[in-house]
């Protein structure tokens, strides 16, 4: 599944935008998008599915909070893996149920040497800790150093605010 | 948490009902009516278990991003957390126990603001930012297997 950005258009783009807040709690939450980007409910749901299918859309629906559901010791663990091997290895962590995001990110030599992030999710520190391990396993000896970052605080959190383009 | 509780944050983290009445159709799968799906989903959003229902985007459909770090003396980490916070393009923003302890995430309409977000960051806080934007995600994000 590839998603084709292209292929989206500007209304497309404006239902993304009207549901990035979430969607209404209304009886009808698509005709209620459909009002402000000037659809009827039936063409949002078409687009939305459309949207899904080509993968631009990952998925609709609850976006927990990990935190507030007790997971509350939340590590980014930080990956150096040998270039020619991530994309295959960044397929396996990023399947791992533990994971909610595994990214492949430049490193910033000498400062930052880590070129992949897989953010984990634990009710505690061991917890994280022991399934930092389980991807260090898969990882095998293609790691050259890694680390864990927990958060300390959060200092702002918001949905994505940026206008339909 | 009632077993009801337990579907209506676990089970509707995809699929979610492309009909007209989507929480009619939730609350018949459920055996409550249409107003307590709502009911609960608005309690939800407001005690901040879910952070809402909608639609998780691949990353640069709309916009640009970057992950940025920041080297902050422990001081002055509030103030400056106050100023990257002041950005509308910066919507998360986290302290992290490392020595690159401010952690945030900066999402533009286009590179040319990226660029300039992160230019005017260093100019108010007099600290360099180290960007790492997204090169390849590995994750499809289909939900979060909750377990209680």
């Amino acid at each position: 599944m590839k998603a084709d950005v292209s292929n989206i258009d500007a209304l497309d783009r404006a239902i993304i935008a009207a549901t990035q807040g979430g969607l209404p709690l209304k009886l009808r939450p698509y005709d209620a998008v459909g009002d402000v980007v000037g659809l009827s409910g039936n063409e949002v749901q078409a687009r939305i599915l459309v949207m899904l299918d080509s993968g631009v859309m990952r998925r609709i629906g609850v976006v927990p909070n990990h935190y507030k559901l007790g997971f509350n010791a939340n590590g980014m663990t930080v990956w150096d893996i040998n270039d020619e091997h991530i994309s295959e290895l960044g397929q396996k962590v990023g399947a791992l149920e533990f994971v909610s995001h595994c990214y492949h990110r430049p490193r910033h030599i000498p400062h930052w040497p880590y070129n992949m992030f897989a953010m984990v999710h634990g009710k505690t520190r061991e917890e994280v800790k022991s399934h930092a391990k389980e991807i260090s396993a898969i990882l095998g000896n293609n790691v050259n150093a890694s680390d864990i970052i927990y958060s300390k605080r959060i200092l702002k959190k918001t949905g994505l605010r940026i206008a339909a383009q | 948490m009632f077993e009801t509780d337990k579907k209506l944050l676990n089970d509707y983290q995809r699929d979610f009902p492309l009909v007209p009445r989507p929480y009619a159709e939730i609350g018949k799968s459920l055996g409550i009516s249409e107003g307590e799906v709502i009911e609960d989903f608005t309690r939800y959003i407001e005690n901040k278990t879910i952070s809402r229902i909608g639609a998780v985007v691949k990353p640069g459909t709309i916009g640009v991003s970057t992950l940025a770090a920041m080297k902050v003396p422990q001081e002055k980490l509030i103030e400056i957390a106050k100023i990257v916070s002041s950005f509308d393009e910066v919507n998360h923003n986290y302290e992290r126990e490392h020595s690159f302890n401010l952690w945030f995430v900066i999402t533009a309409p286009n590179q040319t603001r990226l660029n300039d977000v992160l230019a005017e960051i260093e100019n108010k806080t007099g600290t360099t930012p180290m960007s790492l934007p997204m090169e390849r995600d590995f994750h499809l994000d289909l939900g979060f297997k909750l377990k209680w």
